[in-house]
């Protein structure tokens, strides 16, 4: 989230599009409520289903599955051509009058670049003009035909209402609805949050419907302001915490990044990542990069990390290409992995194409699951039946089971979406022989390291050299890995500006990042987490909900990441002189010599706002982008492709360009695109979701949730339902090109056909609750029928839009 | 405000005062279901069996969300999921949390013939103790809301307390604990009349001109009041009754019926007494015996008596 829960109680009009947050974060839908009870809040829903969400909501909008850029280009188009946008925010605050390369080019769905061999782009073109002193060029006058904002004006002129009628399915006029009630917020007085979740991410133009989200939010200046905010629902209550320390396969704690193969020396590395301003008098933060990767690295190898060795650069692995979830699996099922160990991690159910996982699990030598529950993965080789029909004789997998504790029987802090570290107490002890995670990872690592002392090993010097400086190394504390995340002085830090000054004695925990330094007399595990664990103690474990202006800025509850700030961009809350532009939700403001208010400012505290410094720190240019540069594989402008899966078999903005009919540049492994459906023979349109019931695959092993929802089921829409001959409560059998299940048929009047381009095409909805273990009635897991294909950037699953044919069972 | 207060002002066939017949003077208390708020998560639902501590049977899915699918022994809440759509042809998902309601005068405690096995307390709770039951299933013919159910195991009738222990502890029900939207809320019934009315009028700002407070007068109004975006069609939430009422039978039955009942049963115990001032004790006499023998004949008593004895 840029912004927080609780801020949401101030929107005035929250869009709910890509989620279900009444559905899948009850507790957190609180804040809509008390948006509309108390703020006299309207609240929007667009999804393909009328949802819990959607029960609440003044205006719900069907939309069909994967459609979301058509709708939001189209809201774009409908802000420029009214001109309805927050002109000075605009003016001020974007790239709107930034001047965009003359070769850059975007024609028939392809941008400039496009290799499609190999479905990459070149991207060299995505970028702006440069002047001789590296500087962008501008155009004030927005005259300049190559400035951002023509074209966007030119790129989104061909998403107007009939054509968002024609690709989504949205009535023309419920569309216009939406319009007019989200250009409301273009004035200062108004704000928009736009809460979303897997709904967008889990399409192969899942980053990019997200960054059309942000678009439409800057034109309405709705960025950085209270009850605005481009508002991610994290989907695990941790999952935050994963991503902030790194887990993902090229990813370094605090969003630092790990080495490419072409990035061997040290200096190539740091020089690409310290980010040079591109506009004169700007921050760019990312200037602060070897900052943050030398105390990283001190926290990790400590003595073994010098200058002269480039801070222990060659231990970190260079990545060749990334190991996502998806290139995982298909290199497993290419038997190219022996061993695999599943943390806190269900895959068999959790990855897309189950048959195609399983077969890859069979390929194993042996497999570890950590978790406190039988999951199916730890269960793969045995049969149950058609719910899991295999031949436990051919399977050779040698499966171990290490029960862990769940988060209620560990002390430790959740990062939560509107990234607050809460710290928690343990509730109770773990039963039988479970351990923490934290032990097991350790007494794995110690005799890891114990066999390369002994044996050698190409390279044992990361693994004998890593710190290990707990108390009780078989079992390090929780405490002890947050203080080591926030981080320490090694030595004494001084002053930068006035060196005589010792700003952090040696051995202390240190107060926040502005405190690293790149000399090594720094250590710090995670840099955006620095300060949350200080001198002044545990800031996780604070519980004062004080709110002294009444907009729920509650600074001293526990701790937010960065530097306490609760809501991202805040300097944008303010107009270009620093006054507030909306006094009433007034987050910061300059009083002639400093940044105060209710937030810690994201922006220098003394910094004149005179002097020019756009509000968007972390970018090179001050402030915010429509046009994505090359930071995104497929283009710097969103753009509608169909579903890898699609009931058009074309793409309604140009039927006769083959190449782009879904994203030209998503990965798609040979195999796998002989196994995707096509609308002659899968006809029905089908998207995941999950239910306010059940959490994941967890709950169904927990009595009062099984209780709540006993057994699979699937929702069709009245019409097919009729079609088919279906009443609600019979049996049905989906069928993709992958796998079919059978579940009980809900019939329903909350999932509406709709005309997709002359065409009528039937949604069906998944919930994706059950499996074969577990106290719920055994069921079939979702992600039999899913296809194996992802976003082009982040490579997250294609489970919200896919082909199936449904038939009475 | 005082919620702890138990004291009992109606108990089921008793007809001496309640236990204390001072003025009470705790505040009624009311549970408001706020219907327009409610995402039918469940949460209640699972309060509920946690707090009493019920766990009813993993079921099957029968073609809607609604789980478990009626209310049961174990059951005391459920969710009531109704998809109607409305005269502008948009559709609305009306979710009512379904349980007891209540009410001020209560057509189960009405019905009861068990004493003490249905009370009211001074806040307008109504309770069933289950250690008076004798499971005649008559609060179920005398409730207008269908909501007791009678346990296959022990016989005994069960619903939902509105977690009287809770609130005589000065704690709010399980299910309002639990309520993640602020549906659910608890406190003094004219409180809950105030805050019900704010959410009416929020209603008919956003086109539900209809909405209102369903507290119905036909049984004297309820310590479970809805706040419905359709007040004028209550049926439309899962056959929420229009105008619920203590049933007819039940009326004559414990109204006209009773006193009735009552001075038949006095008349015949005064004529048993008359008879016996006129006529005297009926005994028998040895005259009497002798004769009834001959009358039957001595053999055929022995014969008889014989048989018997085979």
């Amino acid at each position: 989230m840029t912004n927080h829960w609780v801020d949401i109680k101030n929107a005035d009009l929250v869009l709910i599009m890509g989620g279900n947050a009444a559905e899948a974060h009850p507790c957190g839908f609180k804040w809509v409520t008390e948006a509309k009870a108390n703020n006299g809040a309207r609240l929007v829903v667009v999804d393909p289903r009328f949802t819990r969400s959607a029960s609440v909501a003044d205006v719900y909008v069907p939309i069909r599955t994967g459609t979301d850029i058509a709708f939001l280009g189209g809201l774009i188009r409908y802000l420029l051509e009214n001109d309805r946008i927050q002109h000075e925010y605009v003016a001020n605050y974007t790239d709107a009058s930034f001047i965009v390369k003359e070769d850059f080019a975007f024609e028939s769905g392809l941008y400039s670049g496009y290799d499609p061999e190999r479905r990459t782009y070149d991207r060299s073109s995505w970028d702006y003009e440069l002047d001789e002193n590296g500087y962008v060029r501008t155009d004030p006058t927005f005259s300049h035909p190559r400035c951002v904002l023509n074209l966007m004006r030119r790129h989104y002129s061909r998403y107007t209402p009939e054509m968002v009628e024609r690709i989504c399915g949205t009535p023309r006029e419920k569309f216009l609805e939406v319009c007019e009630l989200v250009a409301s917020t273009a004035t200062p007085e108004r704000a928009m949050t736009i809460m979303y979740a897997l709904g967008w991410t889990q399409h192969s133009i899942g980053s990019q419907m997200i960054r059309c989200g942000a678009m439409l939010q800057l034109l309405l200046g709705n960025i950085g302001v209270s009850g605005g905010g481009m508002n991610a629902l994290r989907g695990h209550s941790n999952i935050q915490g994963l991503t902030d320390l790194g887990l993902l396969s090229d990813l370094l704690p605090g969003y630092l990044t790990l080495p490419r193969d072409h990035e061997q020396r040290f200096a190539d590395y740091i020089t690409a990542r310290t980010q040079q301003p591109l506009r004169p008098n700007q921050m760019s933060y990312w200037q602060n990069y070897p900052r943050f990767f030398v105390s990283l690295q001190k926290a990790w190898w400590g003595e073994a990390a010098r200058e002269d060795n480039d801070w222990a650069y060659d231990y970190l692995p260079k990545l060749d290409r990334v190991y996502d979830m998806l290139q995982t699996y298909e290199l497993m099922y290419q038997g190219r992995f022996n061993g695999y160990l599943a943390q806190g991690f269900n895959p068999l159910a959790a990855a897309p194409h189950k048959a195609k996982l399983a077969a890859a699990l069979a390929k194993l030598k042996f497999l570890v699951v950590m978790d406190p529950l039988v999951t199916e993965t730890s269960e793969f080789w045995r049969n149950f039946g058609e719910h899991n029909d295999v031949d436990p004789s051919t399977i050779e997998t040698e499966v171990f089971r290490l029960p862990t504790t769940c988060f209620a029987e560990e002390d430790g802090a959740l990062v939560n979406s509107g990234r607050w570290l809460q710290w928690h107490w343990k509730g109770a002890d773990p039963p039988g022989e479970a351990k923490t995670d934290i032990e097991i990872m350790s007494r794995i690592f110690r005799r890891l390291r114990k066999l390369y002392e002994e044996e050698g090993g190409a390279f044992p010097d990361p693994i004998l050299n890593l710190t290990w400086p707990y108390a009780n190394p078989e079992h390090p504390s929780p405490e002890e890995i947050a203080k080591e995340y926030n981080g320490k002085a090694l030595a004494d830090v001084v002053d930068e500006t006035e060196p005589t000054r010792i700003v952090r004695r040696a051995g202390e925990q240190l107060s926040g990042f502005g405190e690293l330094r790149a000399d090594g007399s720094t250590a710090c595990g995670c840099w955006i987490y620095a300060g949350c664990w200080t001198e002044a103690g545990n800031q996780m474990a604070r519980r004062d909900n004080s709110d002294p202006t009444g907009i729920g800025q509650t600074l001293n509850w526990a701790w937010s990441w960065p530097a306490n700030r609760r809501v991202l961009y805040n300097r944008a809350s303010c107009d270009p002189s620093g006054r507030p532009w909306n006094p009433e939700r007034k987050l910061i403001e300059w009083n002639g010599t400093r940044w105060v208010g209710a937030d810690t400012p994201d922006y220098p505290v003394d910094q004149d706002p005179a002097a020019g410094m756009g509000p968007f720190i972390m970018n090179q240019e001050g402030i915010a982008r429509f046009f994505g540069r090359a930071a995104l594989a497929d283009g710097p402008f969103p753009e509608h492709y169909e579903p890898f899966e699609t009931p058009l078999g074309y793409n309604p903005l140009y039927p006769d360009e083959r190449r782009a009919v879904s994203n030209p540049a998503a990965r798609v492994f040979e195999g796998d695109r002989r196994e995707f459906g096509n609308a002659a023979e899968f006809p029905h349109v089908a998207t995941t979701y999950r239910l306010t019931e059940h959490f994941h695959f967890w709950t169904k092993h927990v009595r009062l949730n099984a209780i709540m929802q006993p057994e699979q089921f699937v929702e069709i829409g009245e019409e097919l339902a009729a079609e088919l001959g279906v009443a609600a409560g019979d049996r049905v059998r989906v069928i993709s090109n992958r796998g079919w299940i059978t579940a009980v048929a809900v019939v329903t009047k909350r999932i509406k056909s709709l005309d997709i381009d002359g065409r009528r095409v039937h949604t069906v909805g998944i919930p994706i609750h059950w499996g074969f273990t577990g106290l719920a009635r055994p069921g079939f897991l979702a992600n039999t029928l899913t296809p194996f294909v992802g976003d082009a950037n982040v490579q997250t699953p294609e489970f919200k839009s896919f082909l199936v044919r449904v038939e009475k069972a | 405000m005082a919620l702890e207060s138990q004291d009992i002002v109606r108990r089921s066939a008793t007809t001496t005062k309640p236990p204390q017949v001072r003025r009470a003077r705790t505040a009624p208390v009311a549970k408001l279901i706020d219907t327009s708020k409610c995402i039918g998560c469940k949460a209640c639902q699972v309060a509920c069996m946690e707090w009493n501590d019920l766990r009813d049977e993993i079921g099957t899915c029968s073609g809607v969300y609604d789980n478990p699918l009626d209310l049961t022994e174990h059951s005391w809440t459920v969710m009531r999921f109704a998809e109607h759509e409305n005269e502008r042809g948009d559709l609305e998902w009306l979710i009512r949390k379904d349980g007891c309601m209540h009410c001020a005068e209560p057509g189960c405690l009405a019905a009861c013939p068990s004493p003490g096995a249905i009370v009211q307390y001074a806040n307008g709770i109504v309770d069933f103790d289950s250690e008076h039951c004798i499971g005649c299933g008559y609060c179920i013919t005398g409730c207008p809301f269908n909501i007791p159910r009678l346990s296959g195991v022990d016989g005994k009738a069960y619903k939902c307390t509105l977690c009287s222990d809770r609130v005589a502890a000065g704690r709010e029900p399980a299910c309002v604990k639990a309520c993640p939207t602020g549906a659910l809320v608890f406190g003094t019934k004219e409180d809950m009349l105030r805050h019900a009315e704010e959410r009416v009028e929020d209603l008919k700002s956003r086109g539900f001109e209809n909405a209102g407070i369903y507290d119905p007068e036909g049984v004297g109004g309820t310590h479970v009041m809805y706040v419905l975006h359709h007040r004028d069609r209550p049926e439309l939430y899962n056959d929420l009754p229009a105008d619920p009422k203590i049933s007819t039978l039940v009326k004559v039955w414990k109204g006209v019926a009773k006193p009735l009942g009552v001075a038949g049963m006095l008349l015949a115990a005064f004529a048993g007494f008359l008879h016996y001032i006129r006529v005297g004790p009926n005994e028998t006499t040895d005259d009497d015996e002798r004769e009834a023998a001959r009358a039957v004949g001595a053999s055929a008593v022995r014969a008889r008596r014989e048989t018997t004895d085979e």
